[in-house]
């Protein structure tokens, strides 16, 4: 078991960190950010609307109106504290399916997340 | 009834005649100036005039009661468009407190806060506390119940109500129901009162009689002025079936942040200004976020809305009235129909 983890140290965590500085330092190798995504909140509404990502991406969701909203998964999958301006909220997606979610405090405001 | 008109419209004259103005000279005047407008009901058949400062005089006879309606306060946003939010309810208090005709009670219909947080309910209190009527009836807005299901505001202004904080009361005959459609909303609609609240609603209003006045207030307006934006409420017009029967209906909202009017048969709707911030006009603007006007202005755009009731006519008179005084009301041209 010692040796193990004197292995990790020794040998895998250098290359993990050689590969995020490099994923980092390049626009092209992404990896990992390709498979997140971003959904904007302006003017009382969720952009893009539908979003597809693969299981196990992340979506950060940024308010950026002046009022509060939250997001909330329609079938209670996920949901928000109050977001005020510029707060964010992320949730990763373990499962595949579509999940329809809203702004309770304007429920005009909807969207979806599409995991494949 | 007519002389109650009549009354007003001498009254109006001899403001003309004070002022050296004749009559269209005036009401173009009082149309620029936004002074407010009086609304009265008379019969179901809606008669609207341009206000006249004196009535609150002539107003204040024995048995009949004045009202101050304030709206959308949003102690708590600090944003651009009103960086003092704080400020501009003070201002919107100190002008209730310099009133001739003394309001019996102030009726806040919502969004008292930006966040729910319990600092801002506290700075709400504490600039209310310096508002002469001491009654004060509230109903949450949406921004009121954005934690633990809106306990914080139960807590401290839904003391004695049912489910999400409905009620009702009497004054002098009047018969007022303060309504919650900020509650459990559902994706993709708009305000929603609710089975629950709809129920009680109708076994609140059985068995009155038809002659009574009938004012519901709500946050969110209970007709349709704008869905794309989500303002109007879902199930309003089943509330409205229950008044349907009742000679006179006035129905007072906020949540939109200007003033807009709309008679239908024996019900009449009313929105107020906000004290905080103007928001745009439907479909103005990309959304219905906070707009900016130059700091100026802004008392332009808020304001509070006062809602005389005079027995004799049984009629509610409808003023809304700026917090600047003798500048352009932005909505001045909403008020006619």
């Amino acid at each position: 078991m010692a040796t193990k983890n004197v292995w990790i140290a020794g040998f895998v965590a250098p290359v993990m960190l050689a590969v995020l500085l490099l994923t980092a330092a390049s626009p092209r190798v992404k990896a990992n950010d390709a498979a997140n995504a971003e959904v904007k909140i302006d003017n009382f509404s969720f952009g893009p609307q539908s979003v597809t990502v693969p299981v196990g991406a992340t979506v950060t969701w940024t308010n950026r109106d002046d009022i509060p909203h939250t997001v909330v998964s329609t079938e209670g999958v996920f949901k928000s504290k109050v977001r005020d301006t510029d707060e964010k909220f992320s949730y990763t997606f373990a499962k595949a399916g579509t999940y329809p979610y809203y702004c309770t405090i304007h429920p005009k405001m909807t969207g979806q997340i599409v995991v494949q | 009834m007519a002389n109650n008109k009549q009354d007003l419209i001498d009254q109006n004259l001899q403001d003309l005649n004070n002022d050296g103005v004749d009559r269209r000279g005036f009401l173009k005047c009082m149309a620029w100036a936004g002074t407010g407008l009086v609304w009265t009901m008379s019969g179901g058949i809606p008669v609207s005039r341009a206000f006249a400062k004196g009535y609150g005089k002539d107003a204040a006879k024995s048995g009949d009661f004045t009202f101050v309606q304030i709206s959308d306060s949003h102690i708590g946003f600090n944003k651009p468009a009103n960086p003092d939010v704080t400020a501009t309810l003070q201002t919107a208090i100190n002008k209730i407190n310099a009133m001739q005709h003394k309001p019996d009670f102030i009726i806040h219909t919502g969004d008292l806060s930006q966040l729910s947080k319990p600092s801002e309910f506290d700075t709400l209190d504490q600039v209310l506390k310096g508002a002469s009527p001491k009654q004060i009836y509230f109903v949450p807005g949406e921004h009121d119940m954005l934690s633990d299901n809106g306990d914080e505001y139960l807590q401290r202004y839904g003391k004695g109500t049912k489910g999400t904080g409905w009620y009702s009361f009497d004054q002098k005959g009047v018969h007022f129901v303060g309504l919650v459609n900020v509650a459990n909303l559902k994706a993709g609609g708009m305000g929603s009162l609710g089975q629950d609240q709809l129920e009680w609603l109708e076994n609140d209003l059985k068995g009155r009689s038809a002659s009574t006045p009938v004012v519901l207030f709500a946050h969110i307006p209970l007709w349709t002025i704008y869905p794309d934006w989500g303002w109007g409420t879902d199930d309003s017009e089943q509330a409205l079936s229950y008044v349907k029967r009742f000679g006179s209906v006035t129905v007072l909202n906020g949540h939109i942040h200007q003033i807009m009017q709309k008679v239908e048969g024996k019900v009449s709707f009313h929105t107020a200004m906000s004290t905080a911030f103007p928001q745009p006009a439907p479909g103005s603007a990309p959304s219905a976020g906070p707009m900016k006007v130059p700091a100026e202005q802004l008392q332009q755009v808020l304001g509070i809305t006062d809602v005389n009731y005079v027995v004799s006519g049984r009629s509610l008179a409808v003023v809304d009235s700026p917090l600047g005084a003798s500048s352009p009301l932005a909505s001045g041209k909403e008020t006619e129909w």
